[in-house]
Protein backbone atom coordinates (compact mmCIF):
# COMPACT_ATOMS: atom_id res chain seq x y z
CA UNK A 1 0.00 0.00 0.00
CA UNK A 2 2.92 2.18 0.97
CA UNK A 3 6.07 1.70 -0.96
CA UNK A 4 9.31 3.99 -0.58
CA UNK A 5 12.26 3.38 -2.33
CA UNK A 6 15.91 4.86 -2.18
CA UNK A 7 14.23 7.78 -0.84
CA UNK A 8 16.47 10.67 -0.08
CA UNK A 9 15.19 14.26 0.94
CA UNK A 10 16.99 17.37 2.54
CA UNK A 11 16.18 20.40 4.14
CA UNK A 12 17.94 23.83 3.18
CA UNK A 13 20.54 21.89 1.21
CA UNK A 14 21.35 19.51 3.66
CA UNK A 15 20.74 15.45 3.69
CA UNK A 16 18.78 14.10 6.00
CA UNK A 17 17.14 11.33 4.31
CA UNK A 18 20.00 9.23 2.83
CA UNK A 19 18.05 6.30 0.20
CA UNK A 20 15.34 4.75 2.78
CA UNK A 21 13.30 2.01 1.58
CA UNK A 22 10.49 0.35 3.28
CA UNK A 23 6.96 -1.47 2.31
CA UNK A 24 4.02 -1.40 4.14
CA UNK A 25 1.14 -3.93 2.99
CA UNK A 26 -2.69 -3.11 3.87
CA UNK A 27 -3.66 -4.53 7.33
CA UNK A 28 0.30 -3.81 8.52
CA UNK A 29 1.79 -1.75 11.25
CA UNK A 30 4.89 -0.62 11.31
CA UNK A 31 7.30 1.57 13.70
CA UNK A 32 10.15 3.55 12.94
CA UNK A 33 12.44 3.49 16.00
CA UNK A 34 15.82 5.57 16.04
CA UNK A 35 17.72 8.11 17.86
CA UNK A 36 17.53 11.91 17.78
CA UNK A 37 18.65 13.12 14.06
CA UNK A 38 18.08 9.91 12.60
CA UNK A 39 15.35 11.66 9.99
CA UNK A 40 12.26 10.02 11.72
CA UNK A 41 10.30 13.39 11.66
CA UNK A 42 11.72 14.35 8.05
CA UNK A 43 10.26 10.87 6.97
CA UNK A 44 6.87 11.95 8.26
CA UNK A 45 6.97 15.43 7.12
CA UNK A 46 8.16 14.36 3.49
CA UNK A 47 5.20 11.73 3.55
CA UNK A 48 3.01 14.46 4.14
CA UNK A 49 4.68 16.97 1.71
CA UNK A 50 5.11 19.77 4.02
CA UNK A 51 7.40 22.64 1.92
CA UNK A 52 10.66 23.23 2.79
CA UNK A 53 11.43 19.50 2.60
CA UNK A 54 12.95 18.68 -0.77
CA UNK A 55 12.87 14.70 -2.16
CA UNK A 56 16.16 15.05 -4.48
CA UNK A 57 15.86 11.27 -5.05
CA UNK A 58 13.58 7.40 -5.11
CA UNK A 59 10.31 7.51 -5.32
CA UNK A 60 7.21 6.55 -3.12
CA UNK A 61 4.03 5.06 -4.05
CA UNK A 62 0.81 5.02 -2.31
CA UNK A 63 -1.79 3.01 -3.59
CA UNK A 64 -0.46 3.17 -6.65
CA UNK A 65 -0.24 6.29 -7.07
CA UNK A 66 2.87 8.78 -7.15
CA UNK A 67 2.54 10.16 -3.42
CA UNK A 68 5.33 12.81 -4.69
CA UNK A 69 3.57 14.50 -7.34
CA UNK A 70 0.17 15.45 -4.96
CA UNK A 71 -0.03 17.98 -3.27
CA UNK A 72 -0.63 18.20 0.55
CA UNK A 73 -3.99 18.40 0.70
CA UNK A 74 -4.49 15.52 -2.79
CA UNK A 75 -2.65 13.43 -0.02
CA UNK A 76 -5.03 13.47 2.58
CA UNK A 77 -7.68 12.96 -0.40
CA UNK A 78 -6.16 10.39 -1.41
CA UNK A 79 -6.19 8.84 2.30
CA UNK A 80 -2.86 9.75 3.91
CA UNK A 81 -3.31 11.39 7.03
CA UNK A 82 -0.06 12.80 9.23
CA UNK A 83 0.18 12.54 13.03
CA UNK A 84 1.78 15.88 13.85
CA UNK A 85 4.71 15.60 16.86
CA UNK A 86 3.41 19.32 17.67
CA UNK A 87 0.32 20.16 16.90
CA UNK A 88 -0.04 23.68 15.88
CA UNK A 89 -1.93 26.13 17.55
CA UNK A 90 -4.14 28.17 14.85
CA UNK A 91 -6.04 31.04 17.11
CA UNK A 92 -9.52 31.87 16.05
CA UNK A 93 -10.27 29.09 14.28
CA UNK A 94 -13.17 26.64 15.81
CA UNK A 95 -11.58 22.94 15.34
CA UNK A 96 -15.38 22.23 14.50
CA UNK A 97 -15.46 23.80 11.68
CA UNK A 98 -12.04 23.53 10.68
CA UNK A 99 -12.16 19.93 10.83
CA UNK A 100 -16.05 20.16 9.08
CA UNK A 101 -14.56 22.05 6.03
CA UNK A 102 -11.61 19.54 5.91
CA UNK A 103 -13.63 16.29 5.65
CA UNK A 104 -16.10 17.78 3.56
CA UNK A 105 -12.85 19.23 1.25
CA UNK A 106 -11.77 15.53 1.24
CA UNK A 107 -15.04 14.02 0.66
CA UNK A 108 -15.16 16.55 -2.48
CA UNK A 109 -12.18 15.77 -3.97
CA UNK A 110 -13.19 12.19 -4.34
CA UNK A 111 -16.36 12.91 -5.48
CA UNK A 112 -18.64 12.13 -2.28
CA UNK A 113 -21.65 14.44 -1.03
CA UNK A 114 -20.90 16.48 1.93
CA UNK A 115 -21.49 15.95 5.51
CA UNK A 116 -24.14 17.92 6.70
CA UNK A 117 -23.83 19.65 9.96
CA UNK A 118 -25.78 17.38 11.85
CA UNK A 119 -24.05 14.39 10.84
CA UNK A 120 -20.91 16.11 11.21
CA UNK A 121 -21.36 16.86 15.07
CA UNK A 122 -22.60 13.24 15.50
CA UNK A 123 -19.62 11.40 13.92
CA UNK A 124 -17.23 13.96 15.64
CA UNK A 125 -18.99 13.35 18.89
CA UNK A 126 -18.39 9.72 18.57
CA UNK A 127 -14.86 10.04 17.66
CA UNK A 128 -14.52 12.67 21.05
CA UNK A 129 -15.86 9.85 23.37
CA UNK A 130 -13.41 7.34 21.70
CA UNK A 131 -10.66 9.58 22.94
CA UNK A 132 -12.27 10.23 26.50
CA UNK A 133 -12.28 14.09 24.57
CA UNK A 134 -14.46 17.07 25.99
CA UNK A 135 -16.56 17.47 22.95
CA UNK A 136 -16.35 21.68 24.17
CA UNK A 137 -12.81 21.26 23.41
CA UNK A 138 -13.99 21.10 19.72
CA UNK A 139 -15.83 24.05 20.00
CA UNK A 140 -12.52 26.07 21.04
CA UNK A 141 -9.64 27.02 18.67
CA UNK A 142 -7.58 24.85 17.02
CA UNK A 143 -5.45 23.22 19.85
CA UNK A 144 -5.00 26.45 21.04
CA UNK A 145 -4.73 26.45 25.27
CA UNK A 146 -5.06 22.67 24.73
CA UNK A 147 -2.02 20.30 26.84
CA UNK A 148 0.75 18.30 25.38
CA UNK A 149 -1.36 15.08 26.27
CA UNK A 150 -4.70 17.34 24.83
CA UNK A 151 -3.22 18.14 21.37
CA UNK A 152 -2.21 14.38 21.18
CA UNK A 153 -5.32 12.83 21.48
CA UNK A 154 -7.31 15.80 19.01
CA UNK A 155 -5.33 14.37 16.71
CA UNK A 156 -6.27 11.06 17.01
CA UNK A 157 -10.23 12.39 17.08
CA UNK A 158 -9.12 14.47 13.77
CA UNK A 159 -8.14 10.63 12.29
CA UNK A 160 -11.10 9.07 13.58
CA UNK A 161 -13.30 11.59 11.70
CA UNK A 162 -10.95 11.88 8.66
CA UNK A 163 -10.93 7.93 8.84
CA UNK A 164 -8.32 7.74 6.97
CA UNK A 165 -6.65 4.25 4.52
CA UNK A 166 -3.19 5.08 5.97
CA UNK A 167 -1.51 6.71 9.20
CA UNK A 168 1.79 8.55 9.87
CA UNK A 169 2.03 9.19 13.44
CA UNK A 170 4.87 10.87 14.13
CA UNK A 171 5.60 10.70 17.94
CA UNK A 172 1.89 10.74 18.96
CA UNK A 173 3.31 8.74 22.03
CA UNK A 174 5.23 11.50 23.43
CA UNK A 175 3.34 14.17 26.18
CA UNK A 176 1.69 11.68 27.15
CA UNK A 177 0.38 10.07 30.72
CA UNK A 178 0.16 6.58 31.00
CA UNK A 179 -3.50 6.66 31.05
CA UNK A 180 -3.35 9.15 27.88
CA UNK A 181 -1.26 6.61 26.31
CA UNK A 182 -3.58 3.79 26.75
CA UNK A 183 -6.40 6.10 25.67
CA UNK A 184 -4.21 6.92 22.61
CA UNK A 185 -3.46 3.01 21.78
CA UNK A 186 -6.60 1.58 22.02
CA UNK A 187 -7.50 4.72 19.96
CA UNK A 188 -5.57 3.90 16.91
CA UNK A 189 -6.52 0.50 17.12
CA UNK A 190 -10.03 1.16 16.75
CA UNK A 191 -9.24 3.56 14.04
CA UNK A 192 -6.82 2.26 12.15
CA UNK A 193 -6.68 -1.48 13.08
CA UNK A 194 -8.59 -2.75 10.05
CA UNK A 195 -8.18 -4.63 6.79
CA UNK A 196 -6.86 -2.08 4.27
CA UNK A 197 -5.76 -0.03 6.53
CA UNK A 198 -1.85 1.11 7.39
CA UNK A 199 0.05 2.63 9.70
CA UNK A 200 3.34 4.13 10.07
CA UNK A 201 4.15 4.95 13.57
CA UNK A 202 7.36 6.61 14.45
CA UNK A 203 8.50 6.98 17.69
CA UNK A 204 11.31 6.80 20.76
CA UNK A 205 10.13 4.48 23.03
CA UNK A 206 9.19 0.89 23.32
CA UNK A 207 6.00 1.69 25.73
CA UNK A 208 2.98 2.96 22.95
CA UNK A 209 4.21 -0.49 21.13
CA UNK A 210 2.68 -2.20 24.08
CA UNK A 211 -0.91 -1.04 23.09
CA UNK A 212 -0.40 -1.20 19.37
CA UNK A 213 1.58 -4.05 18.03
CA UNK A 214 2.93 -3.66 15.49
CA UNK A 215 4.12 -6.28 12.46
CA UNK A 216 7.42 -5.32 11.96
CA UNK A 217 10.08 -2.88 13.62
CA UNK A 218 12.13 -0.84 11.93
CA UNK A 219 15.60 1.21 13.25
CA UNK A 220 16.23 4.33 11.13
CA UNK A 221 19.66 5.88 11.49
CA UNK A 222 21.57 8.32 9.72
CA UNK A 223 18.84 8.45 7.08
CA UNK A 224 18.39 5.02 6.16
CA UNK A 225 16.30 1.41 7.59
CA UNK A 226 19.64 0.18 9.40
CA UNK A 227 17.57 -2.94 10.85
CA UNK A 228 14.58 -4.59 10.76
CA UNK A 229 12.38 -7.45 12.85
CA UNK A 230 9.23 -8.28 14.56
CA UNK A 231 8.25 -6.97 17.61
CA UNK A 232 11.24 -8.55 19.56
CA UNK A 233 13.45 -5.73 18.06
CA UNK A 234 11.57 -2.66 20.02
CA UNK A 235 11.94 -4.67 22.80
CA UNK A 236 15.49 -5.72 22.05
CA UNK A 237 16.19 -1.30 21.55
CA UNK A 238 14.55 -0.67 24.72
CA UNK A 239 17.44 -2.92 26.75
CA UNK A 240 20.40 -2.59 24.33
CA UNK A 241 20.05 1.23 23.20
CA UNK A 242 20.23 1.88 19.63
CA UNK A 243 23.87 2.31 19.22
CA UNK A 244 24.40 -1.33 20.15
CA UNK A 245 21.52 -2.89 18.03
CA UNK A 246 22.41 -0.80 15.20
CA UNK A 247 26.11 -1.54 14.87
CA UNK B 1 -7.83 70.02 7.45
CA UNK B 2 -9.75 67.93 4.89
CA UNK B 3 -12.20 70.61 4.32
CA UNK B 4 -9.94 72.56 2.82
CA UNK B 5 -11.06 73.25 -0.70
CA UNK B 6 -7.52 72.88 -1.72
CA UNK B 7 -6.27 69.70 -1.92
CA UNK B 8 -4.13 68.17 -0.17
CA UNK B 9 -0.37 67.13 -0.66
CA UNK B 10 1.56 64.40 0.74
CA UNK B 11 3.45 66.72 3.13
CA UNK B 12 0.31 66.47 5.03
CA UNK B 13 0.77 63.76 7.73
CA UNK B 14 -2.78 62.70 6.84
CA UNK B 15 -2.82 62.33 3.02
CA UNK B 16 1.23 61.24 3.13
CA UNK B 17 -0.30 57.51 1.55
CA UNK B 18 -2.85 58.26 -0.16
CA UNK B 19 -3.38 57.91 -3.91
CA UNK B 20 -3.72 61.67 -4.89
CA UNK B 21 -5.05 61.16 -8.45
CA UNK B 22 -7.70 59.52 -7.69
CA UNK B 23 -8.13 61.86 -4.35
CA UNK B 24 -8.40 64.59 -6.84
CA UNK B 25 -11.35 63.44 -8.54
CA UNK B 26 -13.42 63.63 -5.42
CA UNK B 27 -12.05 66.67 -4.00
CA UNK B 28 -13.57 68.36 -1.85
CA UNK B 29 -14.78 65.47 0.13
CA UNK B 30 -18.21 66.63 2.02
CA UNK B 31 -18.54 66.32 5.88
CA UNK B 32 -20.86 64.07 7.27
CA UNK B 33 -22.10 65.04 10.73
CA UNK B 34 -23.32 62.65 13.30
CA UNK B 35 -24.39 63.72 16.56
CA UNK B 36 -25.00 61.64 19.24
CA UNK B 37 -26.88 63.21 22.19
CA UNK B 38 -26.52 62.69 25.25
CA UNK B 39 -27.06 59.00 26.88
CA UNK B 40 -27.85 57.60 23.69
CA UNK B 41 -26.29 55.64 21.29
CA UNK B 42 -26.03 54.86 17.76
CA UNK B 43 -24.40 53.04 15.34
CA UNK B 44 -23.26 52.88 11.67
CA UNK B 45 -22.17 50.77 8.87
CA UNK B 46 -19.61 51.58 6.32
CA UNK B 47 -19.69 48.92 3.67
CA UNK B 48 -17.68 49.68 0.31
CA UNK B 49 -17.66 46.47 -2.26
CA UNK B 50 -18.47 48.69 -5.28
CA UNK B 51 -15.20 49.70 -7.67
CA UNK B 52 -16.11 53.84 -7.89
CA UNK B 53 -13.66 55.30 -5.99
CA UNK B 54 -15.19 56.95 -2.74
CA UNK B 55 -13.97 59.20 -0.37
CA UNK B 56 -16.04 60.24 2.96
CA UNK B 57 -15.31 62.26 6.25
CA UNK B 58 -17.22 61.66 9.10
CA UNK B 59 -17.13 64.12 11.45
CA UNK B 60 -18.43 62.70 15.19
CA UNK B 61 -19.74 63.99 18.43
CA UNK B 62 -20.60 62.12 21.27
CA UNK B 63 -22.27 64.05 24.35
CA UNK B 64 -22.10 62.98 27.69
CA UNK B 65 -22.60 59.02 27.98
CA UNK B 66 -23.09 58.92 24.31
CA UNK B 67 -22.32 55.55 22.35
CA UNK B 68 -21.46 55.00 18.76
CA UNK B 69 -20.80 51.55 16.81
CA UNK B 70 -18.38 52.34 13.78
CA UNK B 71 -17.68 48.86 11.52
CA UNK B 72 -16.11 49.37 8.57
CA UNK B 73 -15.60 46.83 5.76
CA UNK B 74 -13.73 48.62 2.83
CA UNK B 75 -12.48 46.43 0.38
CA UNK B 76 -14.37 47.26 -3.90
CA UNK B 77 -13.08 50.14 -5.04
CA UNK B 78 -9.54 50.71 -6.26
CA UNK B 79 -9.14 54.01 -3.95
CA UNK B 80 -11.37 54.14 -0.78
CA UNK B 81 -10.14 56.37 1.69
CA UNK B 82 -12.55 57.09 5.37
CA UNK B 83 -11.76 60.21 7.30
CA UNK B 84 -13.53 59.68 11.03
CA UNK B 85 -12.86 62.46 13.38
CA UNK B 86 -14.72 61.67 16.83
CA UNK B 87 -15.01 64.00 19.46
CA UNK B 88 -15.79 62.23 22.84
CA UNK B 89 -17.36 64.56 26.01
CA UNK B 90 -17.08 62.82 29.74
CA UNK B 91 -18.10 59.11 30.03
CA UNK B 92 -18.94 58.64 25.71
CA UNK B 93 -18.28 56.19 24.26
CA UNK B 94 -16.56 55.36 20.99
CA UNK B 95 -16.20 51.88 18.85
CA UNK B 96 -14.48 51.29 15.65
CA UNK B 97 -14.43 47.99 14.07
CA UNK B 98 -12.59 47.84 10.48
CA UNK B 99 -11.28 45.66 8.12
CA UNK B 100 -9.77 46.29 4.44
CA UNK B 101 -9.24 43.69 2.07
CA UNK B 102 -7.18 45.15 -0.79
CA UNK B 103 -5.87 43.19 -3.57
CA UNK B 104 -4.74 44.28 -7.80
CA UNK B 105 -3.37 47.68 -6.79
CA UNK B 106 -6.43 49.46 -4.65
CA UNK B 107 -5.39 52.32 -2.45
CA UNK B 108 -7.54 52.06 0.96
CA UNK B 109 -7.14 54.20 3.73
CA UNK B 110 -8.70 54.65 6.93
CA UNK B 111 -7.67 58.03 8.64
CA UNK B 112 -9.10 58.56 12.51
CA UNK B 113 -8.16 61.88 15.04
CA UNK B 114 -10.24 60.84 17.91
CA UNK B 115 -10.30 63.40 21.04
CA UNK B 116 -11.19 62.84 24.17
CA UNK B 117 -12.23 66.56 25.68
CA UNK B 118 -13.58 65.65 29.36
CA UNK B 119 -12.56 62.49 31.90
CA UNK B 120 -13.95 58.86 31.46
CA UNK B 121 -14.40 58.27 28.13
CA UNK B 122 -13.42 55.19 26.08
CA UNK B 123 -12.30 54.60 22.81
CA UNK B 124 -11.59 51.40 21.32
CA UNK B 125 -10.23 50.70 17.63
CA UNK B 126 -9.83 47.57 15.91
CA UNK B 127 -8.37 47.39 12.67
CA UNK B 128 -7.75 44.50 10.43
CA UNK B 129 -6.05 44.60 6.91
CA UNK B 130 -5.39 42.10 4.64
CA UNK B 131 -3.46 43.01 1.66
CA UNK B 132 -2.83 40.86 -1.61
CA UNK B 133 -1.09 41.69 -5.21
CA UNK B 134 0.20 45.43 -5.25
CA UNK B 135 -2.70 46.89 -2.82
CA UNK B 136 -1.41 49.49 -0.67
CA UNK B 137 -3.71 49.62 3.04
CA UNK B 138 -3.18 52.66 5.42
CA UNK B 139 -4.55 53.29 8.93
CA UNK B 140 -3.48 56.31 10.51
CA UNK B 141 -4.73 57.01 13.96
CA UNK B 142 -4.58 59.56 15.85
CA UNK B 143 -5.62 59.73 19.95
CA UNK B 144 -5.57 63.00 21.45
CA UNK B 145 -6.34 63.03 25.45
CA UNK B 146 -6.97 66.98 26.39
CA UNK B 147 -6.31 68.23 29.71
CA UNK B 148 -8.42 67.37 32.20
CA UNK B 149 -10.01 64.42 30.25
CA UNK B 150 -8.82 62.03 33.43
CA UNK B 151 -9.71 58.31 33.42
CA UNK B 152 -9.51 58.46 29.58
CA UNK B 153 -9.43 54.61 28.21
CA UNK B 154 -7.86 54.33 25.12
CA UNK B 155 -7.23 51.38 22.74
CA UNK B 156 -5.73 50.59 19.50
CA UNK B 157 -5.32 47.32 17.98
CA UNK B 158 -4.18 47.36 14.01
CA UNK B 159 -2.92 44.31 12.13
CA UNK B 160 -1.99 43.61 8.75
CA UNK B 161 -1.51 40.24 6.71
CA UNK B 162 0.36 40.65 3.55
CA UNK B 163 -0.38 38.12 0.93
CA UNK B 164 2.41 39.16 -1.48
CA UNK B 165 5.23 40.77 -0.18
CA UNK B 166 4.35 43.39 -3.35
CA UNK B 167 1.60 44.80 -1.00
CA UNK B 168 2.10 47.24 1.62
CA UNK B 169 0.81 48.07 4.59
CA UNK B 170 0.96 51.52 6.47
CA UNK B 171 0.12 51.81 10.11
CA UNK B 172 0.89 54.49 12.35
CA UNK B 173 -0.59 54.97 15.75
CA UNK B 174 -0.63 57.76 17.55
CA UNK B 175 -1.06 59.31 20.92
CA UNK B 176 -1.05 62.85 22.49
CA UNK B 177 -1.59 63.06 26.02
CA UNK B 178 -1.99 66.00 28.38
CA UNK B 179 -4.31 64.71 31.31
CA UNK B 180 -3.30 61.75 34.11
CA UNK B 181 -4.64 59.02 34.53
CA UNK B 182 -4.71 57.59 31.03
CA UNK B 183 -4.68 54.09 29.91
CA UNK B 184 -3.73 54.35 26.42
CA UNK B 185 -2.99 51.22 24.69
CA UNK B 186 -1.72 50.56 21.33
CA UNK B 187 -0.60 47.53 19.40
CA UNK B 188 0.44 47.23 15.96
CA UNK B 189 1.31 44.37 13.80
CA UNK B 190 2.38 43.68 9.98
CA UNK B 191 2.99 39.89 8.92
CA UNK B 192 2.27 36.90 6.85
CA UNK B 193 0.22 33.80 7.07
CA UNK B 194 1.98 30.98 9.48
CA UNK B 195 3.42 28.67 7.48
CA UNK B 196 2.89 26.29 9.85
CA UNK B 197 -0.77 27.00 10.41
CA UNK B 198 -1.53 26.76 7.07
CA UNK B 199 0.52 23.02 5.96
CA UNK B 200 -1.09 21.87 9.45
CA UNK B 201 -4.20 22.30 7.62
CA UNK B 202 -4.07 21.49 4.27
CA UNK B 203 -2.36 17.92 5.75
CA UNK B 204 -6.26 17.47 6.70
CA UNK B 205 -7.71 18.42 3.46
CA UNK B 206 -8.11 21.51 2.72
CA UNK B 207 -6.95 23.29 -0.50
CA UNK B 208 -4.03 26.28 -0.37
CA UNK B 209 -7.06 28.23 -0.45
CA UNK B 210 -9.62 27.50 1.23
CA UNK B 211 -6.95 27.14 4.23
CA UNK B 212 -5.44 31.09 4.18
CA UNK B 213 -9.23 31.83 4.09
CA UNK B 214 -10.26 29.99 6.92
CA UNK B 215 -7.04 31.49 8.95
CA UNK B 216 -7.75 35.33 7.36
CA UNK B 217 -11.72 34.90 8.43
CA UNK B 218 -9.99 34.30 12.14
CA UNK B 219 -8.01 37.29 11.59
CA UNK B 220 -10.79 39.54 10.49
CA UNK B 221 -13.83 38.23 12.60
CA UNK B 222 -11.73 40.59 15.25
CA UNK B 223 -12.77 43.71 13.80
CA UNK B 224 -16.65 42.54 13.86
CA UNK B 225 -16.88 40.92 16.73
CA UNK B 226 -19.89 42.44 19.00
CA UNK B 227 -21.40 44.52 15.61
CA UNK B 228 -25.24 44.82 15.67
CA UNK B 229 -24.69 43.16 12.23
CA UNK B 230 -21.83 41.15 12.56
CA UNK B 231 -22.72 38.09 10.54
CA UNK B 232 -23.82 40.47 7.48
CA UNK B 233 -20.75 41.58 7.86
CA UNK B 234 -18.36 38.65 8.05
CA UNK B 235 -20.39 36.66 5.27
CA UNK B 236 -19.49 40.19 3.05
CA UNK B 237 -15.88 40.15 4.02
CA UNK B 238 -15.81 36.21 3.58
CA UNK B 239 -17.35 36.36 -0.12
CA UNK B 240 -14.62 39.18 -0.70
CA UNK B 241 -11.86 37.34 0.73
CA UNK B 242 -12.80 33.95 -1.75
CA UNK B 243 -12.47 36.70 -4.42
CA UNK B 244 -8.94 37.52 -3.51
CA UNK B 245 -7.41 34.11 -3.07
Amino acid sequence: MLQIDNLTAEIGGKPILKGLSLTVNAGEVHAIMGPNGAGKSTLGYVLGGRPGYEVTGGSVSFDGQDLLQLEPHERAAAGLFLGFQYPVEIPGVSFVQFLREAANAQRKGRGEEPLSGGEFLKLAKEKAALLKLDMDMLKRPVNVGFSGGEKKRAEMVQMGILDPKFAVLDETDSGLDIDALRIVGEGINAIMRQPGKGVLLITHYQRLLDYVKPDYVHVLAAGRIVKTGGPELALQLEEEGYEAVAA
Amino acid sequence: MNDATALPTRRDEAFRYTDLDALSGLWPVAREEVAVPAGSSDAMQVVELGEANIARHLVVTLEKGARFDLRILSAGPSFGRIAVDVRLDEGARFTLGAAQLGSGSQTLEIVTEVSHEAPDAVSEQVVRSVLAGQAVGTYLGRIAVARGADGTDAEQSVRAMLLDRTATANARPELEIYADDVKAAHGCAVGELDAQGLFYLQSRGLTPPEAKRLMLQAFIAEAFAGAPDEEALSDAALQRLGEML
